[in-house]
């Protein structure tokens, strides 16, 4: 099974991509899909911009998904990533695996995520509400220990 | 060889790319750092606290004591926020 990874500036759509997963199967028992969105911080932000290593981002995606492939027994696996100027609302990022069983697919989409969040070479950075360049946005513990529980 | 910065590490740097050409006495990812420190001040400060600054040669993922022989390309970068 080849996974589906793309790495693009448009936007996406969920739903045409679980149906072009699930289109004449018989064999899937569960698809898991997680969207990542463009949080407006309570009003603070206006945009996030996402820097990407072009090349890079791909083939790092690609050895993720391998290892997810390596784990779990997906019948399917799609992975978008949108790189840009995102708004607010909109979607940055799309994982959908399906497998015969929904702890498979589960517990893929969650690796996935995980994973893609400390190894996929994005940054984003902010702009704020009020017309100012904000930060970077800083890595996060959190999403490394995140990471890590899957090496137990 | 060819370097890339991203994010705030190319900021600082003030360039997205550039041909590097290393003594041959600098084998490591850690002592190219190093010695890219001793360039000038821009350099001194993008890479201060190089501990934090993560690594890529030929697009994968490496740790400071890699080394570069043989690498075509090497990027640094701040640790990944994307998903």
């Amino acid at each position: 099974m080849t996974p589906t990874i793309r790495i693009q500036s448009a936007p996406f759509d969920p739903a045409h991509e679980a149906a072009l997963i699930e289109e004449g199967r018989r064999d899937i028992g569960a698809v898991v899909s997680f969207t990542g969105l463009c949080r407006d911080e309570d009003g603070a932000l206006s945009a996030l911009e996402l820097e990407h290593y072009p090349g890079m981002a791909e083939a790092e995606i690609a050895r993720v998904a391998e290892e997810a492939l390596a784990r779990w027994p997906l019948q399917a696996l799609t992975i978008i990533h949108r790189h840009g100027r995102i708004l607010p609302g909109e979607k940055i990022v799309l994982v959908i695996a399906a497998a015969r069983h929904r702890g498979e697919a589960f517990a893929a989409a969650e690796f996935l995520m995980d994973y893609l969040k400390t190894r996929a070479p994005f940054w984003k950075k902010e702009h704020r509400a009020d017309g100012s360049v904000g930060d970077w946005v800083e890595a996060k513990a959190k999403d490394d220990a995140a990471a890590e529980r899957w090496r137990k | 060889m060819k370097a890339f910065y991203f994010a705030w590490v190319r900021e600082r740097v003030g360039r997205a790319e550039e041909d590097l050409s290393p003594p041959p006495e600098v084998a490591t990812v850690g002592e190219l750092i190093a010695w890219l420190k001793t360039r000038d001040e821009t350099y001194a400060a993008a890479f201060e606290n190089a501990a934090v600054i993560r690594a890529a040669l030929d697009k994968a993922h490496v740790r400071h004591e890699a080394p570069i022989a043989g690498a075509r390309e090497i990027a640094f970068f701040p640790p990944m926020t994307g998903g």
